[in-house]
C-alpha cells in the first residue's frame, strides 16, 4: 500500500513488518514520532511486541540486549544524546554478539544544542563493531529496517540505520508500505541459535582471559568482514521480493566522470541534481553515494573513484584535529592503489542546509583545483 | 521466624573464585536453592562477575547473562520481556548486584524498572564497598568505616544511604531483607518472592572478610550480630510499600562488638562508637514507628 509518510514513520513501518518482539526506547527530539507510532502500533495490537518505555538511552539499549539474550527480535531508535548515553552497551551489543537494529536520526551533538543534523553521532561510535547503513529516502529507510533484520541474524552483529534529521525524520514521501505478510517468506521469525535458556546453564560474557579474548574479537572482525557479501545477497533477495535494491555505494553518472563527488545520507538526492545540472552544461562529473559505512565497501568505493580524475567528498560531520570522517575512510580505500588527487569539503553541521549551491561551490572548486590547496576544505563558514 | 526447609538440591558448584569466608557467596547459594533450576540470572559488574568462574566455566547450574555495572535492572527487563515473547513465562529473572551496582551506579536503572513494576527479583548482596576493585567507598558503606577511599584520616561520615526507604517509595509488590546468618528465613523470603508478579527487591547482608578486615570464619557470625546489634534489621515491606513488618524475636547484643571485631572500624574511638551506636537506636525506633503507622493505616490487604 502506497501511503505518503514521514522518514520517521517509515522506520516505524518497517519495524512493524519485521515483526519485531522487543521494543525498548527513551523519547529524543528529532526521533520521538518513531517510537510514538510503535508505541501506537503495540497498544493496538498491529505490532505483537512488548514496549519497554524505559527512563533512559542506557536503559533502552540494555534492555534490547537483555530481550535480544533471550532470543527476541529486538529493535530501539536514538538520535545524538541518546546514541551517545548508549555507548558502552553498543559495545556490549556487539561483544555479546546480538542481532539489534537501531535507527538513528542524526543529530548535532551539544554544547551548543542543537536538533538538526549532522553525522558526528552516528561516526563518534564508528569502531563500536556495529555495522551503520546511510539512507537517502523514506522508501529506503523502511526497506532497510527490513533488510537489517535479515543481515543482523544472519551475521550475528548488530546494524545500525542512519537518517538525516528533519530533512528525512520530518519530510513525507510517497511510500510502498510493506505489511508483514509480505515480509515473511523474506525474513522469517528470528531463531537464535544460542539463547539465555533454562535449560542450558550458559554463562554469557563472563570473565575472557588473554588466552581466549583475542579470538573472540577476530571472530567479530571475521563476521564483519564476511558481511558484505551478506548484505549484497540480502539486497538482491529483497530486490526479488520487492522490486528494489540498493547496494552498498550508489554510483550516478560515474562511467565517464572525470570528477567525483561523495556522499552519504540526503546530501546524495541533491548532489544527483546538481550533477544533472552539470552534465547538461557538458561537464563530466559524477556522484557516490556511500550507503553502507561500516563494514566500509573497499572495493566498490575503488572500483568506482579510480577511474576519475578527481575525487571530492562532501562530510557532514568532523574528526577534530584530523578530518571529515568519510573522507578518511574513501581515502584509504584508495590508498597505494592510485594517486588520484582528493579533497575533503566539511559543509551542513549542526542541520545547515547544503543546497544546490553549496554543492556546486564544492563541485567547481575540486574541478578547478589543480591539487586541492589543502586537503580539508570548511565550506560556508562565515568569518 | 517460621521455619523452612533447605532443599538439599545445590544449583552452585565448587570450583567459584569466591574469596574465604565470602558472604555474596553464601546468599547465591541459598537463594538459588529457594529459586530452584527455573532461574535466569542477570549479573553486573560486581563480584559475581568474578565468582561465576573464567570463559567457558560456570559454577553455576543456571543461565548468567554477564552486563555492564549499571544495567543490572534494565537488562533483567529486557531478558524477562524477551522470554516471555518467546513463550517462556515460568521462567524467573533475578538481577544479582552488589551494594555499588545497586545503590551507586545502577540505582537509576532500578528505579526505572522499579517503577515500570518490571516481574523480577532484584537481589542486592551487600558487603558495603567496592570489594571487587579493592574496597573503596560506596553509598552502602556505613559511617565510621575504613575503605581505600576513606582512609584512617578520612573514615567514612555519611550514613548508609536507606535503599530500603527508596525502593518502598517506588511502590513495589514485595522488598525484604535477609542475611546469610539466618538461612531459613532468607530462603524463605526468596520463595515468597518467587510467587509474587513485579519487582520483588531483595537486600542480602553479605560480610566481606577480605573488605572488612575480618577473620573468615568470622563472617557468619558478624552476619549475625549486624541483626542482633540492629544495625541491620530484618524486615519486608509488602502492600506496594506500605506494610512495615520488623522482625524483633531476638537476643539483642552490644553494637560495640559488632563494630570492634572489624578491621575497618579499628580507628573509631569508644565516643564515636557511641555516636554509631545512637544513630543505630535512632533508625531503629524510626522502623518501628513506620512499622506502627503501617498497621493503623486503613484499608490495607491482611497478609
Amino acid at each position: 500500500m502506497k501511503k505518503v509518510i514521514m522518514g520517521n514513520h517509515a522506520v516505524s513501518y518497517g519495524v512493524r513488518a519485521s515483526e519485531v518482539k522487543v521494543i525498548s526506547a527513551y523519547p529524543i527530539t528529532p526521533q520521538t514520532q518513531v517510537v510514538e507510532l510503535l508505541s501506537e502500533m503495540c497498544a493496538n495490537g498491529e505490532i505483537d511486541a512488548k514496549f519497554i518505555m524505559v527512563e533512559s538511552e542506557h536503559s533502552a539499549m540494555t534492555a534490547c540486549v537483555g530481550a535480544s539474550a533471550a532470543g527476541a527480535r529486538t529493535f530501539t531508535a536514538t538520535s545524538a544524546q541518546g546514541l551517545l548515553l548508549m555507548h558502552e552497551i553498543l559495545h556490549w551489543a556487539v561483544g555479546a554478539r546480538l542481532p539489534i537494529v537501531l535507527a538513528n536520526i542524526n543529530r548535532a551533538v551539544g554544547p551548543p544544542w542543537s536538533i538538526w543534523t549532522d553525522q558526528n553521532d552516528s561516526l563518534s561510535q564508528r569502531d563500536v563493531g556495529w555495522l551503520q547503513i546511510y539512507c537517502e529516502s523514506n522508501q529506503e529507510t523502511q526497506d532497510t529496517i527490513i533488510q537489517s533484520f535479515k543481515i543482523a541474524e544472519k551475521i550475528k552483529l548488530p546494524v545500525m540505520i542512519v537518517l538525516d534529521a528533519f530533512f528525512l525524520s520530518h519530510t513525507f514521501e510517497i511510500v510502498d508500505i510493506l505489511e508483514a505478510e509480505q515480509v515473511r517468506a523474506f525474513l522469517p521469525p528470528y531463531v537464535a541459535d544460542k539463547q539465555v535458556d533454562v535449560t542450558e546453564s550458559h554463562s554469557f560474557g563472563n570473565l575472557a582471559s588473554p588466552d581466549s579474548y583475542m579470538e573472540l574479537r577476530y571472530m567479530i572482525q571475521k563476521a564483519m568482514e564476511d558481511s558484505r557479501e551478506v548484505i549484497r545477497e540480502v539486497d538482491e533477495e529483497f530486490g526479488k521480493h520487492f522490486g528494489r535494491s540498493y547496494g552498498l555505494v550508489k554510483p550516478y553518472r560515474c562511467e565517464d566522470a572525470e570528477t567525483i563527488l561523495v556522499t552519504s545520507g540526503t546530501v546524495a538526492s541533491t548532489t544527483r541534481a546538481v550533477i544533472d545540472e552539470m552534465r547538461d552544461e557538458g561537464i563530466k562529473i559524477g556522484a557516490l553515494k556511500i550507503r553502507v559505512f561500516r563494514p566500509f565497501p573497499f572495493e566498490e568505493v575503488f572500483d568506482v573513484l579510480s577511474k576519475a580524475k578527481k575525487v571530492a567528498v562532501i562530510d557532514r560531520n568532523i574528526s577534530f584535529g584530523h578530518h571529515g570522517i568519510f573522507f578518511q575512510e574513501v581515502k584509504s580505500a584508495l590508498y597505494g592503489r592510485t594517486d588520484i588527487p582528493i579533497a575533503g569539503y566539511i559543509a551542513g553541521l549542526g542541520g545547515r542546509d547544503v543546497t544546490p549551491t553549496v554543492i556546486r561551490e564544492i563541485a567547481d572548486k575540486a574541478i578547478s583545483d589543480k591539487k586541492p590547496e589543502r586537503e580539508i576544505n570548511w565550506i560556508g563558514v562565515k568569518e | 521466624m517460621r521455619p523452612a526447609k533447605i532443599p538439599t538440591e545445590e544449583l552452585m558448584t565448587s570450583g567459584h573464585l569466591a574469596c574465604q569466608g565470602c558472604g555474596a557467596t553464601q546468599a547465591m547459594r541459598f537463594a538459588l536453592k529457594a529459586l530452584g533450576p527455573k532461574t535466569a540470572l542477570v549479573i553486573p559488574a560486581c563480584c559475581w562477575s568474578v565468582i561465576d568462574g573464567p570463559f567457558p566455566h560456570s559454577s553455576l547450574k543456571v543461565p548468567i547473562f554477564h552486563t555492564a555495572f549499571e544495567a543490572a535492572a534494565s537488562t533483567a527487563s529486557g531478558l524477562k520481556a524477551g522470554l516471555e515473547m518467546r513463550g517462556d513465562t515460568e521462567t524467573v529473572v533475578m538481577a544479582w548486584a552488589g551494594d555499588g551496582g545497586t545503590f551507586d551506579i545502577g540505582i537509576q536503572a532500578l528505579s526505572g524498572a522499579a517503577e515500570r513494576n518490571e516481574d523480577m527479583i532484584y537481589c542486592c548482596y551487600d558487603n558495603e564497598a567496592y570489594m571487587n576493585t579493592g574496597i573503596q567507598r560506596s553509598s552502602a558503606t556505613p559511617a565510621g568505616a575504613w575503605t581505600t577511599t576513606t582512609p584512617i584520616k578520612h573514615y567514612k561520615k555519611r550514613p548508609k544511604k536507606k535503599i530500603i526507604d527508596i525502593m518502598a517509595a517506588h511502590s513495589i509488590p514485595y522488598i525484604a531483607t535477609a542475611s546469610v546468618a539466618y538461612p531459613l528465613d532468607l530462603i524463605e523470603k526468596f520463595k515468597k518472592a518467587r510467587e509474587i508478579k513485579g519487582t520483588r527487591f531483595i537486600h542480602v547482608f553479605a560480610p566481606c572478610p577480605t573488605g572488612w578486615k575480618l577473620a573468615p570464619e568470622l563472617s557468619v557470625s558478624m552476619a549475625r550480630q549486624a541483626v542482633t546489634s540492629k544495625i541491620f534489621p530484618l524486615m519486608e515491606v509488602t502492600d506496594n510499600g506500605r506494610r512495615w513488618s520488623v522482625w524483633k524475636d531476638f537476643e539483642p547484643t552490644p553494637l560495640q562488638d559488632y563494630i570492634k571485631a572489624q578491621g575497618r572500624f579499628r580507628h573509631l574511638t569508644d565516643e564515636e562508637i557511641e555516636g554509631i551506636g545512637r544513630e543505630t537506636e535512632r533508625n531503629w525506633q524510626e522502623l518501628l514507628m513506620k512499622e506502627r503507622i503501617s498497621l493503623e493505616l486503613p484499608g490495607l490487604e491482611s497478609e
